[in-house]
């Protein structure tokens, strides 16, 4: 017998109850149903469940993963328009060795990067061992590696692992 | 009618739909100018994270004003591009590595 999941059916029914916007007894029950009654449902199509243990570190990631959106947005709009002080911008794929092997953080791990101008998930080593990116700006290949190791890694790994 | 929008409203209003245009248009831009398709990826990803993220706070900001009180929906447009978005560049990249043979680093 599995684990009967709980974080995510709550979840569900929260987003049920933003999109309907009341608060009303019926409503947060017919959430309920509706998020234990999918999420029970689906559960032979979930193989794992992810299990937390640092939640808190989340809040801290996201505010990092916003503040690297906005600037990594200005940094391809600056070579988007030639403004690169005449630098020649050199593209192409970067292999990344990883620690992660929980496959929930791997998929936040690749949202992170791909919702990033700038860097997008080009493809997993079948033992999770190594990630490609392939980057737009591959000035500082090392700045790129310490980035995704230490910024994004080293949290997902908090919280999943 | 349009009800009243007060000032401290409108102005971050109208500078979050500005920025966020502007970002959409050079990501657009981006498309036309990058030579190949592993470059043009990058600058569409511009107008669908901060472009539509600017113009996303501006509609709370009118909408929450207009209903006086706060409208909260487009947290959930939000959360459902930042899923899907990156799902669609990620089998776009897979597509493109399969069937070109990428430029070597």
């Amino acid at each position: 017998m599995k684990r009967i999941p709980v974080l995510l059916p709550l979840g569900l029914a929260v987003l049920w109850l933003v999109l309907t916007e009341s608060l009303s007894w019926g409503n947060v029950a017919l959430g309920l149903v509706l998020g234990f009654g999918m999420v029970l449902s689906f559960q032979n199509l979930r193989p794992v469940t992810p299990r937390f243990r640092r939640v808190h570190v989340g809040f801290g990631l996201l505010f990092k993963v916003l503040v690297d959106i906005v600037k990594s947005n200005i940094a391809v709009g600056r070579i988007v328009l030639g403004l690169t002080h005449g630098r020649e911008v050199r593209s192409g794929f970067l292999d990344i060795p990883l620690d992660m092997r929980d496959p929930h953080g791997l998929a936040v791990l690749a949202m992170i990067v791909t919702a990033t101008p700038g860097t997008v998930w080009s493809g997993l080593a079948d033992d999770s061992s190594v990630l490609r990116l392939h980057v737009l700006d591959l000035q500082d290949p090392e700045a790129w590696i310490r980035t995704i190791k230490h910024r994004y890694e080293g949290p997902l790994r908090e919280i999943f692992e | 009618m349009m009800p009243d929008i007060p000032a401290w409203i409108a102005l971050p209003a109208t500078l979050l739909l500005i920025v966020g245009g502007l970002l959409t248009l050079v990501g657009s831009i981006g498309l036309l100018r990058l030579p190949n398709f592993f470059m043009r990826i990058h600058s569409v990803s511009m107008g669908n994270t901060l472009g539509v993220g600017c113009v996303l706070v501006a509609s709370m900001l009118i909408a929450s004003a207009v209903a006086q009180r706060p409208v909260i929906h487009e947290l959930l447009i939000t959360l459902f591009v930042v899923f899907t978005a990156p799902i669609t560049a990620i089998v776009l990249m897979q597509a493109a590595i399969r069937r070109t043979k990428p430029p070597k680093q």
